[in-house]
């Protein structure tokens, strides 16, 4: 076991600064109105660092900014942004473990998926999107002989993008890359319930970014996110939440019609067939580590796998054994490598999962293991852990319909195929879905039955580049990592040209 | 018999419903789903956030000391899922909520929840 030391500690690989301003025009700026909030790590509960507290004031300068560099920043050449963006992928390799180790102590997440799975994606989107952006080329249609439609690219110019906090680093990465190669300038807003890290990050990259292509606001979301989202001065908003503030960003955005991309979570049904028991083999132990990846980052993913649905052929022992491996997962300390399951990111994420915890209960759901919060002793003490929870109940239960956002899965039993789906399509939301069985003709049908814009197949909780994610039904619009999402951040300029010098004859 | 509701405020929320009355006035609520910062009850200026007709009104709240009631809605679809339990508005210590006027003052709004009884049900759903 490796234990990384605390940001700020003597031997630890990065420090926090005691306090962070906004990030705006390429040089760090008080807020106007003078006012900070505190930033607590998640592990112990301890504020490690305070951050400006943005007002409209605050937004307005960084989107006056953003407008003196967008126009030079839309007319470099995708070369020149492609080769930023390996320029920050790169320096962010040559740091991924001060980066892990600044997410870990931001969010709470243990530190082998920050190393494994966060910041190397995050570097990943930046070489792909720098590699899309050179590649995109625009089209020419050929209406006639004489006549040539010509569709040219054009940056959107100034854009608005709102991150949540349970990837912090990871969503800002699959907002900024494909905005930044696109040729937009940026006011970005993180989640205050995780406004440090990109702070951390900027620090290591500041000097790659032309000033005022990127700019960094922090506050609270009524306070900086609203005048943020409702500027008539922003050409599109990028949103990362829930669906009534998703739908008030698309209300305030109807008001200047600009168009908005949105991604609002899910209850995404994993779907465990009889086949999957057939043998006692490798295969047999995927599955069961693909029902237990509900516990990943503590659960706080849009498409946790948070309704495991099991044929009724290997219902029980199945899901004896899924208990089994979930109990193997080790919780503690989040800086330990060892650790599997890390802290919630913050109190009131903590207070929503117990509330969750409750009302299951009550509904009659019966909970196979854990089911309350851990205390994990001494500095842990402060902070905010839940035990991986199993919960078998029935499909109309509350905590099968609503995202908890915690290491909590609610598992239920299905007949046949057509079952499968119905139960898998009986929620509001469509983002993810995983389908586990050894038929590919089964696994195939299965996919392009459920209504979910991303349907894992044997596997799950995968992210690469290169492969469209976004939701269906009330889980959004857009899709992010892939090359489509650069059209989210793109305007098409159509030149009709005429190359005939005869008249039409008309007046 | 007592009159039977879909949603109740503890005094601590209803204590914090004065105080953001008075900063910010008229208020509403919205019930949120999904990701994040979701499933939690959304608090604006009144008329902030437009509802049409694919909302439900759960409630209009009465707050001591607030002269207007407080209106509580919910998508109609997220309502369907909802609609045996009832709700009570409480507050915890916490940090951020979408666009929620509460998140500044270092709380949140959070919904606690329990079966409505069959009476209840009988009388609220008819």
């Amino acid at each position: 076991m490796t234990r990384y030391a605390a940001p700020g500690q003597p031997d630890a690989l990065m420090a926090y600064e005691q306090r962070y301003d906004h990030w705006i025009g390429g040089e760090y700026v008080p807020p106007q109105r003078g006012q900070y909030f505190e930033n607590p790590t998640p592990v112990t509960g301890q504020v490690f660092t305070e951050v400006a507290r943005g007002t409209a004031e605050d937004v307005e300068r960084a989107l006056d900014a953003a407008h003196g560099a967008a126009p030079a920043w839309g007319r470099t050449s995708p070369a020149e942004r492609a080769n930023i963006l390996n320029r920050i992928a790169d320096r962010m390799e040559q740091n991924l473990e001060r980066l892990a180790v600044a997410e870990t102590w931001e969010n709470g997440k243990p530190i082998r998926e920050a190393l494994a799975a966060d910041i190397p994606l995050a570097i990943d989107h930046f070489r792909y999107f720098a590699g899309a952006i050179r590649a995109q080329e625009g089209s020419l249609s050929e209406i006639d002989e004489n006549t040539v439609a010509y569709h040219f690219h054009e940056p959107l110019g100034v854009v608005a993008q709102i991150i949540p906090w349970n990837f912090p680093l990871l969503m800002a990465a699959w907002k900024l890359a494909p905005a930044l190669a696109a040729g937009n300038a940026v006011v970005i807003k993180p989640a205050e319930q995780t406004p440090a890290s990109i702070h951390y990050w900027m620090s290591l990259v500041a000097d790659l970014i032309p000033p005022g292509v990127v700019n960094i606001v922090n506050g609270f979301g009524v306070e900086a996110g609203k005048p943020l989202a409702s500027s008539p001065r922003v050409a599109k908003v990028a949103f990362t939440g829930e669906t009534t503030t998703g739908r008030l960003i698309m209300q305030y955005a109807s008001e200047n019609i600009k168009p908005v991309t949105l991604e609002l979570g899910g209850k995404s049904p994993n779907i465990f067939f009889d086949d999957v028991s057939s043998a006692d083999d490798e295969f047999y132990e995927k599955a069961l580590e693909g029902f237990t990846m509900f516990a990943l980052n503590q659960g706080e993913v849009c498409t946790c796998p948070s309704r495991a649905l099991i044929q009724q052929g290997h219902y029980q022992s199945f899901l004896e054994a899924a208990v089994a491996r979930t109990e193997k997962i080790v919780q503690g300390h989040p800086l330990d490598t060892t650790t599997m399951v890390g802290a919630q990111a913050s109190n009131d994420q903590l207070e929503k999962i117990l509330s969750y915890l409750d009302i299951g209960r009550q509904e009659g759901a019966k909970v196979l293991t854990g089911g309350q919060r851990a205390d994990l002793g001494g500095e842990l003490s402060g902070g905010y852990y839940v035990q991986p929870t199993i919960f078998e109940g029935s499909n109309d239960m509350r905590v099968f319909q609503e995202e908890i956002f915690g290491p909590v899965v609610s598992v239920t039993s299905f007949t046949d195929f057509d079952d499968a789906i119905k139960i898998a399509n009986d929620t509001l939301y469509g983002l993810g879905a995983g389908v586990w069985t050894r038929d590919v003709n089964k696994a195939y049908r299965a996919g392009r039955a459920i209504q979910a814009g991303r349907v894992w197949t044997n596997c799950y909780h995968a992210y690469p580049a290169h492969a469209a994610f976004g939701g269906y039904k009330q889980s959004g619009i857009g899709r992010e990592t892939h090359k489509m999402m650069l059209d989210h951040y793109q305007q098409t300029k159509n030149l009709l040209v005429s190359y005939s010098p005869r008249k039409l004859g008309l007046f | 018999m007592p009159e039977v509701s879909r949603v109740d405020l503890t005094p601590a929320a209803a204590d914090l419903i004065r105080r953001l009355r008075a900063a910010h006035g008229p208020l509403m609520f919205h019930q949120s789903g999904g990701c994040c910062d979701g499933s939690a009850p959304m608090c604006y200026p009144e008329g902030e956030f437009r509802t049409g007709s694919s909302d439900v009104l759960l409630a209009s709240l009465t707050v001591e000391g607030v002269d207007e009631p407080v209106t509580f809605w919910m998508s109609a679809s997220q309502f369907e899922r909802w609609r045996h339990t009832h709700l009570t508005v409480d507050v915890v210590p916490g940090r951020g909520s979408g666009f929620s006027l509460e998140a500044p003052e270092g709380v949140r709004f959070l919904i606690r929840s329990r079966l409505l009884t069959d009476a209840e049900r009988a009388a609220l759903d008819g």
